[in-house]
């Protein structure tokens, strides 16, 4: 069971929050200029990492915002968290 | 009632007292401070139940909670419990115990004809034999079943009580031992808020067993009571016994079950839960869980009788109980020689001490030459005798080499034996953590290595045995773990400890038997019936991985996780194998670390509270009128209004029929409602939506339909404008909450320039549908600020105005294909307006309708139902809704998919409508459609009845259905086949009633 420092709350428990899968693909404006090879790597394909993983986080039983985290999935550790328009931080390394 | 096997004093028994108890009928008698398992040694019962495969006689072999073979059904009725340790449960007058797997009777079990088969029933066998015919397993499976397993679940349901607490602390300390309690000390005497929990009813672990350890020149359990005196003293630490640490989560968040009332029985007070479970966030865990001792494995090392070493100390010292009156040790390393003394010293005869070990000259086998008893160095047990009960071992000289003997056996009588193989640290909340575990070759044992969290490891469960460096390295991790939580604080100071030295002990894996291997029943694992020979036809048969010998033997997969097994198979394995130990692996601790019961993890949220229930603001007049309700979600839904006499057919009918030819009433608050407010919310609808909303003029309303980005059809609904800049959305019942989400991360996400507030308003509003030919006159007769004329208030638009006196947003729109409005008012109103409504409309015999009858009318229409019609994989095409997507569009959430090949191909499911031959005749929901419907399956399927009614505006039976190719088949007859008979039905448009939609604009 993980704690997440929300950026607007603070930590909270994981139970508050909903996971929203990989951070930082780009929805563009027209979509319909998108070859079907790079619509399918938007819509299918996503980072499975062992590791350092940008992901989005919705706290829908709290502040009712997204954000994103930066957590290594093979420890959990929540290395970051920012939010929507931020750069992804540097992080450990 | 005579305790024939008690000591004559000594013990943590209260002796004042006796309890009367019953096992498998029997009745005996204990004192409070006795276990079961205690108990019933001190009255010579040994033998407590029967193996799951062989069924062979099965004793105590522990005095603690990684017990394998004592597993009891404790209790009675509705109150039973099965596979619990007789070594963890707490005597109390009147306990009820039994025996488990065995038919008739413990003594005489039919299912003992297994042993006598054994050689056929190998490792894997059931794999191996059951596989085929497939179609069989079925007939296997029921017999096997009957044959083994354990205990029996009760058929009622729990009359207890079960209570969560959630916890917040600096440091937990896992385990109340020596190490524990001295982590607690130097951590609540440094100010942190500390959690101390154990497993057993006292604090003290194995320090309440040793009867020749001494600290600070006193015997070890003063020290234990001064430490726990201390620690109850302090308001920062929360002492807990009985209470298990039994999973290790991430982020230091912890389990733990605490039995309150279980060791009371019927004389708990009402007040209390019988058991409460902690969930504990802590800053630093101390992990000070103690070590388990090391079975040795050799020839028919299971018989009753035969148990570890120290749990032997700990019968005699801690319980007062004699075990047995000849003893035969059987040890690798000196601290069986501690366990003879006792025994010595209790007056129990020791016919033997057999160490492998072609030398033993520590403190110890001194001590035991000195006392006189017999010492067999450099020896092993190959042999066991007795049925019900050993009565002798079997021993022999061995080799150099320990792997086999040289020379011929010989026996010594005995009625009990005790093993020691050496420690393992118990490492199951450590691996649970995620911790690495480090192998110590010098003695055979994983060692914690790197961790993930922020815990330690302190005591023997670290890889240290003697009670000082426990002590010492107690202290040391309580100071830590309270600096790391920010108390800055010294280490205590080192006690001074006296006792026996009890060096570790040099492996010794498998004990050459007399017989074949293959028959001599060496033992590894107790309560899965797994034998050395098993492990070693794994490996023959090819497998090489722990984790896969594990499966096909089953070792280590019982109750206990093979606490007593896991590492002497990973042992035998290896040398199998010819590998060094870490490299063939080691296994994974999951949670529980003890079975933990059902009720304890569901808690109060068992009954009404299992899940929120949510009832519209008129739910109390439905009920009032004899409503049969629904779930939908969470929702509670009027299903439908029986009259009397009338069974749902008959009211589903005449509600339907009510609602085409005079005027029905719908409850339909539970619809998700959003408003959608901002300059923007036009732009944002436009992007969410299929079709196009920027032109919706102001007071108008409009159906939408949202996709995923996939292009599969996620919700729909009609919303309608109330202002340049505010819009009402509606939402499928059961989808609002994941509508909101979805459009607040794109709002938030995708198009942060957009000025669009979103808020749910579902609860807030009570809506009323009123639908059929007479709903204009009835609305009519309750408004006088609304113009109810058909061109005044055109289908698909909004009035605001007064309805029965208050305030109220009327809709028309259609969900039936007739004259229909929604009236909205608040919440508060809602029943009110209801009752003004039904009142208004008794001179047009009003009829409330409920949702079967709302779902019957759509399905006349066609009308799909997202959810239902879809599953996550049709588009709007594949529903006959292209007209709903708009052409010229830029762009919507979905768009760039509905031109993926997957999406234009041909032969995708699409919505059709289905009429069985015969008219009566309904189909079932789910059914499959077939071309030719063969005698047996498999048959090619074309597709399923999504939505099946029987309507009796048409006098038949309809159906809606999605068939692969479904547009091209209409006209076709096609076939469903159910297990008694096939149907044959035709393929139609999916619109049954009033095609061309004429009535709703009427
Ligand atoms: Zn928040």
């Amino acid at each position: 069971m993980l704690t997440i420092p929300c950026p607007w709350c603070g930590e909270r428990d994981v139970h508050e929050f909903r996971s929203g899968g990989e951070a930082h693909l780009k929805r563009e404006s027209r979509t319909d200029n998108l070859s079907d090879a790079e619509w399918a790597d938007f819509l299918f394909l996503r980072a499975n990492p062992k590791g350092e993983h940008a992901e989005r986080w919705y706290h829908v039983h709290g502040c009712r915002r997204w954000f994103n985290a930066v957590r290594n999935t093979h420890t959990d550790t929540i290395l970051a968290v920012y939010k929507p328009g931020e750069a992804k931080s540097e992080v450990s390394q | 009632m005579s305790q024939s096997h008690r000591l004559p004093a000594g013990g943590r028994i209260d002796r004042s007292r006796s309890l009367s108890f019953t096992f498998d009928g029997t009745r005996y008698s204990g004192h409070p401070g006795d276990t079961l398992a205690s108990a019933l040694i001190a009255n010579g019962v040994h033998l407590v139940g029967r193996s799951f495969k062989y069924h062979r006689p099965r004793g105590i072999l522990t005095a603690g909670s990684e017990e394998p073979n004592a597993l009891i059904q404790l209790g009675l009725g509705n109150r039973t419990e099965p596979n619990i340790r007789a070594t963890q449960i707490e005597l109390y007058d009147g306990l009820t115990a039994a025996s488990q797997n065995r038919f008739p009777s413990l003594e005489f079990d039919l299912g003992a004809v297994n042993d006598t088969l054994s050689p056929l029933i190998p490792a894997g066998f059931y794999y191996k034999t059951f596989m085929w015919p497939q179609r069989g397993w079925m007939t296997y499976e029921r017999a096997i079943r009957r044959m083994a397993g354990l205990g029996r679940a009760p058929d009622g349901p729990d009359p207890d009580r079960y209570e969560y607490r959630h916890a917040h602390c600096d440091v937990l300390v896992a385990g109340g031992g020596a190490a524990g309690l001295a982590a607690a000390l130097a951590a609540g005497r440094a100010g942190a808020r500390v959690i101390i929990a154990d497993e057993q009813a006292e604090m003290g672990g194995w320090l309440l067993s040793e009867g020749d350890t001494e600290i600070s020149a006193k015997p070890a359990v003063d020290w234990v009571e001064k430490a726990v005196t201390e620690l109850a003293g302090m308001e920062n630490v929360t002492l807990l016994r009985r209470t298990t640490a039994f999973g290790y989560y991430d982020h230091n968040w912890l389990g733990l079950a605490e039995r309150v009332t279980d060791h009371l029985g019927p004389y708990a007070a009402d007040h209390l839960p019988r058991q409460r479970l902690w969930q504990v966030r802590a800053k630093q865990v101390v992990l000070a869980t103690g070590a388990i001792e090391r079975p040795l494995v050799f020839g028919q090392n299971d018989r009753p009788g035969i148990m570890l070493a120290a749990s032997l100390r700990s019968y005699i010292s801690r319980y007062g109980a004699r075990p047995g009156k000849a003893l035969v040790v059987f040890t690798n390393n000196d601290s069986g020689y501690r366990t003879a003394l006792a025994a010595h010293h209790a007056g129990i005869g020791v016919a033997a001490i057999i160490d492998s070990r072609a030398e033993a000259s520590g403190p110890l086998p001194q001590s035991a030459r000195a006392a006189g008893l017999r010492i067999y160095e450099g020896h092993a047990i190959i042999a066991t005798t007795g049925r019900l009960r050993v009565d002798s071992v079997r021993l022999g000289r061995l080799a150099a080499s320990g792997d086999r003997i040289e020379g011929a056996g010989f026996g010594i009588p005995c009625d009990l034996v005790a093993m020691s193989g050496g420690w393992n640290p118990n490492v199951s909340l450590f691996s649970q953590s995620r911790g690495k575990l480090d192998f110590r070759a010098e003695d055979g044992v994983f060692v914690p290595g790197q961790s993930f969290q922020p815990l330690r490891s302190a005591g023997a469960c670290n890889g240290v045995l003697s009670t000082a460096d426990c002590l010492a390295e107690g202290f040391a991790a309580g100071a830590e773990a309270a600096r790391e939580a920010g108390f800055a604080n010294r280490k205590p100071a080192a006690l001074k400890v006296t006792e026996p030295d009890c060096p570790a002990a040099a492996p010794f894996w498998l004990a050459p038997p007399e017989k074949p291997l293959a028959r001599a029943k060496c033992f590894v694992d107790f309560q899965n019936d797994v034998t050395a020979a098993d492990l070693k036809l794994a490996v023959r048969e090819g497998f090489q991985s722990v984790e896969h010998v594990k499966r096909y033997t089953t070792t280590g997969m019982g109750t206990d996780q093979g606490r007593t097994s896991n590492v002497n198979a990973l042992a035998i394995v290896s040398a199998t194998l010819g590998m060094e130990m870490p490299a063939v692996g080691t296994t994974t601790f999951r949670p529980p670390y003890t079975p933990t019961s059902f009720g304890a993890i569901a808690g109060r949220n068992i009954g009404a509270l299992f899940d929120p229930v949510r009832r519209t603001p008129i739910h109390e007049w439905h009920a009032a009128h004899g409503a049969k309700f629904e779930n939908v979600g969470q929702w509670v839904r009027a299903w439908y209004y029986p009259k009397p006499g009338e069974d749902m057919h008959a009211a589903v009918n005449r509600e339907v029929k009510a609602a085409r030819t005079g005027v029905g009433i719908l409850d339909a608050s539970t619809l998700g409602k959003i408003m959608v407010k901002g300059p923007d919310a036009a732009e944002f609808l436009n992007r969410v939506y299929t079709n196009s909303w920027l032109k919706l003029g102001i007071g108008k309303a409009r159906y939408g339909l949202m996709l995923g980005e996939d292009g599969m059809v996620r919700d729909d609904g009609v919303t309608v404008r109330l202002g340049e800049d505010r819009f009402l959305m509606s939402t499928t019942t059961g989808n609002a909450a994941t509508v909101m989400t979805s459009l607040e991360d794109y709002l938030q996400t995708e198009w942060p320039e957009l000025k669009v507030y979103l808020t749910s308003v579902t609860e807030q509003y009570a809506t009323i549908t009123i639908n059929g030919p007479k709903s204009r006159e009835l609305l009519a007769a309750l408004t006088d600020d609304i113009d109810t004329g058909n061109e005044a208030f055109p289908h698909m638009s909004l009035r605001e105005g007064t309805v029965a006196g208050v305030p109220a947003r009327v809709i028309r729109i259609s969900f039936t294909g007739e004259l229909s409005f929604e009236i909205n008012v608040r919440a508060s109103q809602g029943k009110a307006v209801w009752e003004a409504l039904i009142e208004a409309g008794a001179p047009f015999d009003i009829t409330p309708y409920g949702t079967e009858a709302m779902h019957v009318l759509r399905a006349e229409k066609g009308f799909i139902i997202v959810g239902q019609e879809t599953d996550g994989s049709m588009t709007p095409d594949d529903l006959g809704m292209g007209w709903a997507v708009s052409k010229v569009k830029p762009d919507f959430v979905g768009k760039r998919s509905l031109t993926r090949s997957d999406t234009v191909r041909e032969g995708r499911k699409q919505l059709v409508g289905l009429l069985t031959e015969d008219p009566k005749e309904v189909l079932e929901e789910g059914a499959h459609v077939v071309q030719v419907a063969l005698q047996q399956p498999p048959m090619a399927m074309l597709g399923h009845v999504t939505s099946s009614y029987y309507s009796p505006n048409l006098e038949r039976s309809i159906a809606l259905a999605v068939l692969k190719g479904g547009r091209a088949l209409i006209g076709k007859t096609l076939s469903v086949p159910m297990p008694d008979k096939v149907i044959k039905v035709t393929v139609t448009e999916p619109v049954f009633f009033d095609p061309k939609g004429e009535r709703a604009n009427g």
